[in-house]
């Protein structure tokens, strides 16, 4: 039975895998790309100061920064743990 | 008025310096005049890959430092004429460069030459944004293999937005993808990124193919660009890639498998 299995597995081509890797780790690069230099320092600092007041993640804070015709948007999210067990 | 074209990758060991030596012997054979320099300060190989190695007296820092001359600096291609190497200083660390005196060369070389090929080293510090600072077009070396493929990705968000076209906000630098070292056989068995896909990840127009070539460490032994090896596949791929770089309609070669005859696998016909 297990030698069927290991017959039948078809074992994903590592080219299919590099490429579904390729394409998430570009669409994080393009959300980057053409945003201030200070943006890394800003989100980092951010952090910095929600994590006085509230444990979160690393990955919990969400910034980006979005330009329309006339302004520029900068967009916080962070995900809060649930409250009942901070205390 | 010169075509300055930046030949980078982000990624060191690509294959940069064997293409811009390929690609400016290929336009010289093609009748324009054309220059290549090496930015790649301190780390200089150009003039190991174009055979001038034993001819460097001075060098690009040299020029913009007021030692030398352009004339006194630029070296005459023994093998193809109307093709010109300036070397990159091999002593000098990369703050040699300076904005300034890279555009002063550029606009001196400008009326003199047809095109311009700056050899960029690897990394995106000083000396690579340096050296696509003032270019019209970009060709981007790309290996079929992630790292390559990311940092490719990296460098066409700097020809975006740290270059004076780009600064400028009229038009943006021209963008060409060069795929080199592609083995048809590995990307058969799944084990290799295939050339759409790769189109597909960078989303910019393809250059050329060159597939992986023992052509290419040969031409590199012994100094002579590979375009002149015009019976291998890599030669006759740059030549392609040349021909597509001057506006013709080439098509695509040496990107499926060649089966092998019975006779050369008897013989081991090996090109």
């Amino acid at each position: 039975m297990k030698l069927l299995d290991f017959l039948k597995r078809e074992r994903k081509k590592s080219a299919s895998v590099a490429k579904e890797r390729l394409q998430i780790i570009v669409a994080h690069q393009r959300g980057h790309r053409g945003q201030p230099d200070y943006m890394p320092m800003l989100e980092q600092e951010l952090l910095e100061v929600i994590r006085r007041y509230v444990s979160v993640d690393q990955d919990a804070v969400n910034i980006t920064l979005d330009s329309e015709d006339d302004c520029s948007i900068l967009e916080l999210n962070v995900t809060l743990p649930n409250s009942k067990d901070d205390t | 008025m010169a075509k300055i074209i930046v030949v980078t990758s982000g990624k060191g060991g690509v294959g940069k310096t064997t293409s811009a030596a390929a690609i400016a012997t290929g336009l010289a054979l093609r009748g324009n005049k054309t220059i290549v320099i090496d930015f790649d300060v301190g780390l200089r190989n150009l003039d190991l890959i174009m055979g001038c190695e034993r001819r460097v007296v001075y060098d690009l820092v040299n020029v913009i430092q007021g030692e030398a001359t352009l004339n006194q600096a630029m070296i005459r291609d023994k093998r193809t004429e109307n093709l010109f190497i300036l070397p990159a200083s091999q002593t000098r660390d990369k703050d040699a460069l300076t904005p300034e005196g890279v555009e002063q060369i550029l606009n001196n070389l400008k009326d003199e030459f047809d095109y311009i090929i700056c050899d960029s080293p690897a990394g995106i510090e000083r000396g690579a944004q340096l050296a696509m600072y003032y270019a019209d077009e970009a060709i981007v070396v790309t290996n079929p293999e992630v790292s390559s493929v990311r940092d490719s990705d990296r460098i066409l968000g700097l020809l975006g937005s740290k270059t004076r076209l780009a600064e400028q906000g009229k038009e943006q630098v021209k963008e060409h993808l060069l795929i080199t070292r592609y083995n048809p056989h590995r990307v058969d068995h799944g084990d290799m990124l295939n050339l759409n896909d790769i189109t597909e990840i960078l989303s910019i127009k393809l250059l050329g193919l060159i597939p992986e070539s023992e052509a290419v460490l040969r031409a590199s032994n012994q100094g002579v660009p590979v375009t002149h090896d015009d019976d291998s596949d890599a030669g006759q791929a740059y030549a392609d890639t040349v021909s597509r770089l001057l506006g013709e309609d080439v098509p695509l070669r040496f990107h499926e498998a060649q089966k092998k005859s019975f006779l050369s696998r008897m013989f081991g016909g090996r090109r």
